[in-house]
Protein backbone atom coordinates (compact mmCIF):
# COMPACT_ATOMS: atom_id res chain seq x y z
CA UNK A 1 0.00 0.00 0.00
CA UNK A 2 0.93 3.49 -0.67
CA UNK A 3 1.12 6.60 1.33
CA UNK A 4 2.06 10.46 0.57
CA UNK A 5 3.48 12.12 3.10
CA UNK A 6 4.22 16.14 3.03
CA UNK A 7 6.18 18.61 5.17
CA UNK A 8 5.97 22.03 4.95
CA UNK A 9 7.19 24.65 7.17
CA UNK A 10 5.19 25.98 9.71
CA UNK A 11 3.38 29.25 8.91
CA UNK A 12 5.62 32.12 10.83
CA UNK A 13 8.81 30.59 9.75
CA UNK A 14 10.41 32.15 7.23
CA UNK A 15 10.79 30.16 3.94
CA UNK A 16 13.12 32.35 1.93
CA UNK A 17 13.37 29.64 -1.11
CA UNK A 18 9.51 30.03 -1.58
CA UNK A 19 10.15 34.01 -1.30
CA UNK A 20 12.62 33.99 -4.06
CA UNK A 21 10.15 31.90 -5.84
CA UNK A 22 7.52 34.52 -5.97
CA UNK A 23 9.48 36.88 -7.02
CA UNK A 24 10.62 35.05 -9.95
CA UNK A 25 7.39 34.32 -10.98
CA UNK A 26 6.67 37.82 -11.01
CA UNK A 27 9.44 38.32 -13.02
CA UNK A 28 7.93 35.88 -15.79
CA UNK A 29 4.60 38.07 -15.68
CA UNK A 30 2.76 35.30 -13.56
CA UNK A 31 1.07 37.60 -11.97
CA UNK A 32 -1.01 37.55 -8.86
CA UNK A 33 1.05 34.64 -6.61
CA UNK A 34 0.34 36.70 -3.36
CA UNK A 35 2.96 33.59 -1.02
CA UNK A 36 4.79 30.28 -2.36
CA UNK A 37 5.69 28.03 0.73
CA UNK A 38 8.37 24.94 -0.77
CA UNK A 39 7.84 22.01 1.01
CA UNK A 40 8.87 18.05 0.69
CA UNK A 41 6.81 15.31 -0.72
CA UNK A 42 7.63 11.59 0.40
CA UNK A 43 6.04 8.53 -1.18
CA UNK A 44 5.82 5.51 1.35
CA UNK A 45 5.15 2.03 0.46
CA UNK A 46 3.97 0.19 3.07
CA UNK A 47 3.22 -3.57 3.63
CA UNK A 48 -0.35 -4.29 3.77
CA UNK A 49 -1.83 -3.18 7.01
CA UNK A 50 -5.12 -1.62 8.96
CA UNK A 51 -5.03 2.21 7.48
CA UNK A 52 -5.17 3.22 11.00
CA UNK A 53 -2.11 1.06 12.07
CA UNK A 54 -0.31 2.49 8.88
CA UNK A 55 -1.38 5.94 10.18
CA UNK A 56 0.08 5.59 13.72
CA UNK A 57 3.70 4.15 12.00
CA UNK A 58 3.65 7.05 9.63
CA UNK A 59 2.92 9.45 12.29
CA UNK A 60 5.52 7.93 15.01
CA UNK A 61 8.18 8.37 11.56
CA UNK A 62 7.30 12.11 10.58
CA UNK A 63 7.16 12.57 14.48
CA UNK A 64 10.75 11.21 15.11
CA UNK A 65 13.04 11.64 11.68
CA UNK A 66 11.16 12.91 8.60
CA UNK A 67 9.59 16.23 10.15
CA UNK A 68 11.37 18.86 12.63
CA UNK A 69 8.32 19.88 14.47
CA UNK A 70 10.36 22.94 15.45
CA UNK A 71 9.78 24.30 12.19
CA UNK A 72 7.80 22.24 9.92
CA UNK A 73 4.27 20.26 9.82
CA UNK A 74 3.28 17.21 8.15
CA UNK A 75 0.13 15.75 7.09
CA UNK A 76 -0.11 12.02 5.65
CA UNK A 77 -2.23 10.67 3.24
CA UNK A 78 -2.91 6.66 3.25
CA UNK A 79 -3.74 5.15 0.13
CA UNK A 80 -2.80 5.06 -3.40
CA UNK A 81 -4.72 4.41 -6.71
CA UNK A 82 -8.53 3.03 -6.16
CA UNK A 83 -7.29 3.04 -1.73
CA UNK A 84 -8.89 5.71 0.23
CA UNK A 85 -7.64 6.52 3.68
CA UNK B 1 41.98 16.20 29.75
CA UNK B 2 40.85 13.99 26.71
CA UNK B 3 38.35 14.64 23.99
CA UNK B 4 36.65 12.35 21.49
CA UNK B 5 36.60 14.14 18.16
CA UNK B 6 33.40 12.29 16.32
CA UNK B 7 33.62 11.12 12.94
CA UNK B 8 30.10 10.43 11.07
CA UNK B 9 30.18 9.79 7.46
CA UNK B 10 30.84 12.79 5.73
CA UNK B 11 32.07 14.89 8.32
CA UNK B 12 35.38 17.26 7.26
CA UNK B 13 36.47 19.03 9.87
CA UNK B 14 37.13 16.42 12.14
CA UNK B 15 41.01 16.34 11.13
CA UNK B 16 40.52 20.52 11.64
CA UNK B 17 39.27 20.41 15.02
CA UNK B 18 41.90 17.35 16.21
CA UNK B 19 44.56 19.71 14.80
CA UNK B 20 43.70 22.41 16.99
CA UNK B 21 43.00 20.39 20.12
CA UNK B 22 45.96 18.64 19.96
CA UNK B 23 48.68 20.11 18.11
CA UNK B 24 47.60 24.10 19.16
CA UNK B 25 45.74 24.07 22.38
CA UNK B 26 47.61 20.68 23.75
CA UNK B 27 44.58 18.70 24.67
CA UNK B 28 44.80 14.78 24.12
CA UNK B 29 42.12 13.64 21.53
CA UNK B 30 41.10 10.87 19.67
CA UNK B 31 38.63 10.77 16.61
CA UNK B 32 35.64 8.35 17.54
CA UNK B 33 33.94 6.42 14.90
CA UNK B 34 29.95 7.19 14.94
CA UNK B 35 29.13 3.79 15.90
CA UNK B 36 30.65 3.45 19.01
CA UNK B 37 28.40 3.81 22.24
CA UNK B 38 30.33 4.13 24.48
CA UNK B 39 32.35 7.16 25.32
CA UNK B 40 34.12 6.01 28.67
CA UNK B 41 37.46 7.37 29.42
CA UNK B 42 37.22 11.05 27.50
CA UNK B 43 36.40 14.14 29.54
CA UNK B 44 35.00 16.14 26.56
CA UNK B 45 33.09 15.40 23.41
CA UNK B 46 33.66 17.46 19.97
CA UNK B 47 31.50 16.80 16.90
CA UNK B 48 32.96 18.59 14.46
CA UNK B 49 31.61 20.56 11.01
CA UNK B 50 30.35 18.53 7.64
CA UNK B 51 28.55 16.84 5.90
CA UNK B 52 27.09 14.36 7.65
CA UNK B 53 25.02 12.45 5.49
CA UNK B 54 25.03 14.22 2.52
CA UNK B 55 22.76 16.38 4.43
CA UNK B 56 19.77 14.31 3.69
CA UNK B 57 16.52 15.26 5.23
CA UNK B 58 17.64 17.75 6.92
CA UNK B 59 21.33 19.10 8.09
CA UNK B 60 22.28 16.29 11.48
CA UNK B 61 18.46 14.71 10.83
CA UNK B 62 20.50 11.43 10.25
CA UNK B 63 23.22 11.94 12.43
CA UNK B 64 21.08 12.33 14.90
CA UNK B 65 20.17 8.63 15.19
CA UNK B 66 23.79 6.99 14.75
CA UNK B 67 24.67 4.83 17.76
CA UNK B 68 27.22 7.45 19.33
CA UNK B 69 24.61 9.64 19.75
CA UNK B 70 23.08 7.86 22.78
CA UNK B 71 26.72 8.06 24.51
CA UNK B 72 26.58 11.65 23.70
CA UNK B 73 22.95 12.39 25.15
CA UNK B 74 24.57 10.13 28.49
CA UNK B 75 27.77 11.76 28.49
CA UNK B 76 25.68 15.46 28.37
CA UNK B 77 23.32 14.20 30.69
CA UNK B 78 26.42 13.46 33.34
CA UNK B 79 27.03 17.11 32.79
CA UNK B 80 30.22 15.95 30.46
CA UNK B 81 31.46 19.08 28.02
CA UNK B 82 29.92 18.50 24.79
CA UNK B 83 30.53 21.28 21.61
CA UNK B 84 29.12 20.77 18.51
CA UNK B 85 30.55 22.87 15.70
CA UNK B 86 28.45 24.26 12.40
CA UNK B 87 26.90 20.65 11.27
CA UNK B 88 27.91 19.64 14.74
CA UNK B 89 25.35 22.07 16.04
CA UNK B 90 23.10 21.25 14.06
CA UNK B 91 22.77 17.66 15.16
CA UNK B 92 22.58 18.46 18.83
CA UNK B 93 19.60 20.38 17.31
CA UNK B 94 18.05 17.80 15.73
CA UNK B 95 19.02 15.32 18.76
CA UNK B 96 17.08 17.61 21.12
CA UNK B 97 20.27 18.30 23.23
CA UNK B 98 19.88 22.30 22.81
CA UNK B 99 16.57 24.65 21.38
CA UNK B 100 15.58 25.56 18.10
CA UNK B 101 16.35 24.60 14.17
CA UNK B 102 18.51 25.85 11.54
CA UNK B 103 16.50 26.57 8.72
CA UNK B 104 18.51 28.14 5.08
CA UNK B 105 20.03 31.21 5.04
CA UNK B 106 17.90 34.42 4.69
CA UNK B 107 20.12 35.29 1.74
CA UNK B 108 19.63 31.88 0.07
CA UNK B 109 23.43 31.66 -0.28
CA UNK B 110 26.32 29.54 1.33
CA UNK B 111 28.31 32.12 3.52
CA UNK B 112 31.64 31.73 3.65
CA UNK B 113 33.69 34.31 5.95
CA UNK B 114 35.10 36.07 8.30
CA UNK B 115 32.81 36.91 11.22
CA UNK B 116 32.53 38.58 14.34
CA UNK B 117 30.76 36.88 17.60
CA UNK B 118 30.46 38.38 20.57
CA UNK B 119 30.94 36.10 23.81
CA UNK B 120 27.62 36.45 26.05
CA UNK B 121 28.60 34.22 28.73
CA UNK B 122 31.54 32.97 30.55
CA UNK B 123 29.64 30.23 32.27
CA UNK B 124 30.25 27.36 29.64
CA UNK B 125 33.58 25.13 29.84
CA UNK B 126 34.15 26.42 26.32
CA UNK B 127 33.88 30.00 27.59
CA UNK B 128 35.72 30.15 30.82
CA UNK B 129 38.12 33.01 30.70
CA UNK B 130 36.75 34.61 28.10
CA UNK B 131 34.78 37.89 29.94
CA UNK B 132 31.35 38.82 28.20
CA UNK B 133 31.56 41.20 25.25
CA UNK B 134 34.64 39.94 24.07
CA UNK B 135 34.76 40.30 20.52
CA UNK B 136 35.96 37.44 18.37
CA UNK B 137 36.62 36.70 14.91
CA UNK B 138 35.64 33.70 13.35
CA UNK B 139 34.95 32.18 10.04
CA UNK B 140 31.44 30.85 9.44
CA UNK B 141 30.55 28.44 5.65
CA UNK B 142 27.16 27.28 5.81
CA UNK B 143 24.12 27.55 3.97
CA UNK B 144 21.91 26.31 7.01
CA UNK B 145 22.85 28.04 9.68
CA UNK B 146 20.13 30.56 10.32
CA UNK B 147 18.74 29.61 14.06
CA UNK B 148 14.91 29.57 14.38
CA UNK B 149 13.36 28.97 17.92
CA UNK B 150 9.79 30.44 18.79
CA UNK B 151 9.70 33.97 20.85
CA UNK B 152 8.84 32.02 24.08
CA UNK B 153 12.12 29.45 23.59
CA UNK B 154 14.08 32.46 22.20
CA UNK B 155 13.07 34.84 25.54
CA UNK B 156 13.74 32.05 27.82
CA UNK B 157 17.17 31.50 26.29
CA UNK B 158 17.97 34.73 26.97
CA UNK B 159 16.44 34.58 30.58
CA UNK B 160 18.48 31.33 31.60
CA UNK B 161 21.71 33.12 29.87
CA UNK B 162 21.61 30.28 26.99
CA UNK B 163 22.96 32.85 24.60
CA UNK B 164 26.51 32.34 24.60
CA UNK B 165 27.87 34.10 21.10
CA UNK B 166 26.02 36.50 18.91
CA UNK B 167 26.79 37.92 15.57
CA UNK B 168 28.13 41.53 15.72
CA UNK B 169 30.22 44.04 13.92
CA UNK B 170 34.01 44.57 15.09
CA UNK B 171 32.89 47.25 17.88
CA UNK B 172 30.60 44.27 19.47
CA UNK B 173 27.42 45.76 18.62
CA UNK B 174 24.96 43.49 17.29
CA UNK B 175 23.54 44.74 14.59
CA UNK B 176 21.46 43.51 11.44
CA UNK B 177 23.93 44.23 8.70
CA UNK B 178 26.90 41.68 10.93
CA UNK B 179 23.94 38.96 11.02
CA UNK B 180 25.44 36.59 8.21
CA UNK B 181 22.42 34.06 7.56
CA UNK B 182 19.48 36.25 9.31
CA UNK B 183 19.42 34.62 12.64
CA UNK B 184 17.17 34.87 15.31
CA UNK B 185 18.65 37.79 17.80
CA UNK B 186 21.75 37.88 15.64
CA UNK B 187 22.18 34.04 17.71
CA UNK B 188 25.29 32.27 16.67
CA UNK B 189 25.86 29.71 19.50
CA UNK B 190 23.96 28.96 22.55
CA UNK B 191 23.84 26.17 25.67
CA UNK B 192 21.72 23.77 27.22
CA UNK B 193 20.44 25.32 30.72
CA UNK B 194 22.76 23.62 32.60
CA UNK B 195 25.51 25.38 30.26
CA UNK B 196 27.79 22.20 29.70
CA UNK B 197 26.21 21.66 26.25
CA UNK B 198 27.14 23.92 23.64
CA UNK B 199 26.28 24.97 19.81
CA UNK B 200 27.93 27.34 17.58
CA UNK B 201 28.11 27.55 14.01
CA UNK B 202 31.57 29.95 13.33
CA UNK B 203 34.86 27.55 13.32
CA UNK B 204 37.11 28.31 16.25
CA UNK B 205 39.18 25.33 14.82
CA UNK B 206 39.61 27.14 11.69
CA UNK B 207 41.11 30.10 13.57
CA UNK B 208 43.26 28.41 16.13
CA UNK B 209 46.53 30.12 15.04
CA UNK B 210 47.59 33.34 13.61
CA UNK B 211 48.74 32.31 10.25
CA UNK B 212 45.15 31.64 9.33
CA UNK B 213 44.02 35.32 9.77
CA UNK B 214 42.98 34.86 13.50
CA UNK B 215 43.98 32.99 16.62
CA UNK B 216 40.91 33.80 18.39
CA UNK B 217 39.55 30.09 18.05
CA UNK B 218 41.86 28.55 20.26
CA UNK B 219 40.66 30.65 23.45
CA UNK B 220 37.28 28.52 23.14
CA UNK B 221 40.17 24.87 22.89
CA UNK B 222 42.12 27.14 25.54
CA UNK B 223 39.12 27.23 28.31
CA UNK B 224 38.82 23.40 27.57
CA UNK B 225 42.28 22.85 28.20
CA UNK B 226 42.07 24.94 31.31
CA UNK B 227 39.33 23.11 32.92
CA UNK B 228 40.39 20.46 35.46
CA UNK B 229 40.01 16.71 34.61
CA UNK B 230 36.64 15.50 36.40
CA UNK B 231 35.58 19.05 37.74
CA UNK B 232 31.76 18.99 36.72
CA UNK B 233 30.85 21.39 33.94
Amino acid sequence: MKAKIYVTLKRGVLDPQGKAIRTSLAHLGIDGVQDVRVGKFMEVTLSEMDAGEARRRLDEACRRLLANTVIEEYRIEIGGPGETG
Amino acid sequence: MKAAVLVFPGSNCDHDAYYALKHVAGIDAEFVWHKASSLDGFDAVVIPGGFTYGDYLRTGAMAKLSPVMGAVRRFADAGGPVIGICNGFQILLEAGLLPGAMIVNESLRFVCDHVHVRTETERTPFTRGIPEGTVLKIPVAHYQGNYFADEATLDALEARGQVVFRYCDPDGDATRESNPNGSARNIAGICNERGNVVGMMPHPERCAEEVLGSADGKRIFDAMAARRRGRSA
